[in-house]
């Protein structure tokens, strides 16, 4: 990788990553008897390494012009093989807290490996660090071949790419020594929070000045998502982690908002997370991944132009419905209720248009088990937001609202619609990316493609069952007009769909670790027999390679 | 026609449409979080309400960094059978001084917005040592270290200090005695408890709450904090029972 940087973006590394080890000197300095210090010690041992790496090869043979003749795509190489790390590790720690709920001394001695230190770690592994990843390496694919240019330089995407691990990094740590903020999906203290910012405003930038270089027109579709994931994010994590730390050298901060505002800021922020994280950000995936692999063209251009505007403007009201019959002004409740039936309309024109494009390539999806992912997780996709609009109606969400049926819903998306349209675009750019004519065992895609869904639908049905019967056991009274049944009974009644959850989890693991070989495989098949010149991506040969073919 | 024509065009400028994004992804959290702190009705006037001593704060610290409010709610919904299982429905002013809130999501476990002397002190620190201990169906980690970790007072001084500056109206005198306070209140019969009823209120409950007077742990200040779940105001009593007259 180093070999592919200049001399002076060689210097320019170094310097960075020194101004970075000086920050984390700093954070030992005032950190003293806090967690402060021990994070301060990590960025510095990760700045260090990052110094000794690049010096390494300081004097390594420079690049010859060549390289600008094609797209820069190391960073997007290593941001894959993280974001691969990163679900694994994810996915594992929620199939533990899973079988914690089924045998809850499932722990390790004090503190950090229980329920409620291991959730945010589970949920930050996965939502930052395998979506997080997997969006930053995929948009940088996609923005250089839609965009015809190549990256503006190649420091900066580094500098994306391993400073916001070394955020999510800073975040897990953290959530087991106890340094959360509480807010969900916005747990990562001040400190961690500045940093995220300077990343993201890098991010943005490198996104500006490869457009700016565009020798093509039109902004493709792909990057208005793209660009609406970055800047809706970065609008979102500032307003939502306003607060005042109680000292520099100390991790806790307090919120700046309290109680009902506080409330609204951050479900404003949390539901967007899904809208601008979970869902823009995959949606550019989808548009560019989708018609590569299937090898047609998007069905709709204005079904794309009214499904981006809609899902840009609706979402950002949707929020309040995570506070129905709440201390909240029912004038919110009713606005959140009202925009997320709206949403229903631009997220099955998304849906609707992905899935119209797959027409006239359906034999493909049989075959091919990377486009089926893609094909599932659209189908997901347009069932989940279908569920999200339904439980946003006020009458729904009194039953459906702390209990698991929301866990379930949000498992529909994450690992129906997310992980799949992940897992399917990693699939195909792994091969572009490495030059391989295709991945090392097309049958081990297909094996964790039936794990995956098999799983996925296990987990969601038992959380739609216990949801459902713990919504109901609460509000169910006898003849005599008092509560049939205590909290514990509930409980009771929950444990067979807690195991049935653990299982369908484990099996989704076990397609993920699956996943995670199998690329690191096609990475070490040697022999330039495997190579494939181009550039650009080809769609997939159907029939080619160990296939078998069954009808 | 016009309308994707201008599209069009749109698509064509980077900044164009970075400006596009932004001003259409803002109106719908303008509109609907701005006026909750310019609509003054949004939150309840409640004068009796009091802030949290600072041994209740390290609690309400303490739920947070354990993640309580993963499966713990704070916020009974105005609902039939939430108001007969957990008492009268959340108020806004109930979370006034709660920075951040701690409303929550999900209710792995039952709603804990009113649970302050629902339970003895006993009860909550076997409960906390072992859940199983006292509901044998419990699925609650257990946090019996809880019981032997000293609790840091010396920087409470600087949450409160925190506090102040986002809008609780902690005085001088409550920051400076911050950490004496924290000792005093888990030790009725010391001399220095007189200061934190004088500071906090009479209604302040004294107690050694882990069942240890002479040690200030972290069970402590977990139990003050479950205590006082519910207790800051009574505003919520008073209007339920205002509409119960009303009818």
């Amino acid at each position: 990788m180093i070999a592919q940087l200049t001399l002076t973006e060689r210097q320019h590394a170094i310097m960075i990553s020194a101004a970075v080890a000086v920050l984390g000197a700093l954070m030992i300095l005032v950190g003293q008897d806090d967690a402060m210090s021990i994070h301060g010690v990590l960025v510095f041992v990760a700045s260090a390494i990052m110094i000794f790496r690049i010096g390494g090869s300081y004097y390594a043979p420079l690049p010859s012009d060549d390289r600008l003749a094609h797209y820069y795509d190391d960073p997007s190489k290593v941001g894959i093989v993280l974001s691969m790390i990163w679900v694994v590790v994810g996915l594992a720690v929620g199939d533990w807290v899973a079988w914690q709920l089924v045998n809850p001394d499932l722990t390790f001695g004090p503190g950090w490996s229980s329920f409620g230190r291991l959730r945010p770690v589970h949920t930050t592994s996965v939502i930052f660090g395998f979506g997080g990843n997997a969006l930053i390496a995929t948009s940088f694919y996609v923005l250089q071949r839609t965009s015809r240019a190549r990256l503006p330089d190649q420091v900066s995407p580094w500098f994306v790419l391993y400073g916001y691990n070394l955020f999510c990094l800073l975040a897990v740590t953290g959530y087991l020594m106890g340094v959360t903020q509480s807010k969900e999906y916005a747990e990562p203290e001040w400190y961690n929070d500045f940093w995220l910012v300077v990343v993201w405003v890098t991010y943005f930038v490198i996104y500006l000045r490869t457009l700016a270089r565009r020798k093509e027109p039109h902004i493709y579709v792909s990057n208005w998502y793209y660009m609406a994931f970055i800047l809706v994010v970065a609008i979102l994590h500032i307003v939502n982690n306003l607060a005042v730390p109680i000292s520099l050298g100390h991790t806790k901060s307090y919120s700046a908002f309290s109680g009902v505002q506080d409330a609204m800021t951050q479900w404003w922020y949390g539901h967007n997370a899904v809208a601008f994280f979970l869902t823009a950000g995959f949606l550019g995936m989808m548009y560019y991944f989708l018609p590569m692999r299937a090898g047609r063209p998007i069905y709709s251009y204005r079904m794309s132009i009214i499904s981006f505007w809609g899902i840009t403007f609706f979402y950002m009201w949707a929020g309040s419905h995570h506070l129905h019959y709440t201390a909240l002004p029912q004038w919110v409740q009713t606005l959140g209720m009202t925009f997320s039936l709206m949403l229903l309309i631009p997220s099955w024109a998304s849906a609707g248009n992905v899935l119209l494009t797959l027409n006239g390539a359906w034999d493909k999806v049989r075959d091919d088990a990377t486009l089926r992912f893609m094909m599932v997780a659209g189908v997901f996709y347009g069932l989940t937001t279908f569920e999200g609009s339904f439980m946003a109606i006020r009458t729904v969400n009194s039953l459906s609202h702390y209990t698991d049926w929301t866990v379930g819903h949000v498992h529909a998306g994450a690992l129906g619609w997310v992980a799949m349209i992940t897992f399917g675009s990693i699939y195909a750019s792994v091969p572009w990316l490495w030059k391989r004519q295709q991945m090392y065992s097309p049958k081990l895609v297909e094996a964790h493609f039936w794990l995956a869904l098999a799983g996925t639908v296990i987990y969601v049905f038992a959380m739609w069952n216990s949801g459902i019967v713990q919504g109901l056991m609460w509000r169910t009274y006898t003849e005599s007009g008092t509560l049939a049944y205590s909290f514990v009974d509930t409980l009771v009644a929950m444990h067979p769909y807690y195991i049935a959850r653990a299982v369908g989890g484990l099996l989704f693991l076990i397609g993920g670790c699956i996943g995670a070989y199998n690329i690191w495989k096609t990475i070490r098949i040697s022999g330039a027999a495997a190579e494939q010149a181009s550039d650009v991506p080809q769609p997939a040969v159907v029939g080619a390679g160990t296939l078998q073919p069954a009808e | 026609m016009s309308l994707f024509g201008f599209h069009y065009r749109l698509e064509r400028k980077a900044i164009g449409l970075t400006l596009a994004i932004i001003l259409v992804a803002s109106i719908g959290g303008l509109v609907e979080i701005a006026p909750l702190f310019t609509i003054h009705q949004t939150v309840e006037d409640a004068p009796d309400m009091r802030v949290y001593t600072p041994l209740e704060l390290a609690g309400r610290n303490i739920y947070i960094r354990e993640g309580c409010y993963a499966c713990h709610s704070q916020m009974i919904r105005t609902l039939r059978d939430e108001v007969d299982r957990y008492g009268p429905y959340s108020l806004a002013v109930e979370s006034k001084y709660d920075h951040p809130m701690l409303w929550g999501s999900k209710r792995t476990g039952p709603d804990l917005a009113r649970i302050g002397e629902k339970y003895s002190d006993q009860w909550h620190v076997a409960h906390m040592n072992n859940p199983r201990d006292v509901v044998p169906v419990s699925v609650m980690p257990a946090y019996g270290w809880l019981l032997t970790t000293e609790l840091r007072t010396d920087d409470l001084g600087l949450h409160l200090k925190a506090m102040r500056r986002v809008g609780v109206p902690y005085t001088d005198d409550m920051i400076a005695n911050a950490a004496v306070d924290a000792y005093a209140q888990s030790n009725p019969d010391s001399p220095l408890a007189d200061g934190v009823t004088k500071r906090y209120g009479k209604a302040t409950t004294l107690r050694a709450f882990d069942g240890q007077p002479g040690r200030l742990t972290e069970m402590d200040a977990m139990v003050a904090y479950l205590q006082v779940l519910g207790r800051l105001t009574d505003a919520a009593t008073k209007s339920t029972a205002r509409a119960e007259a009303g009818q």
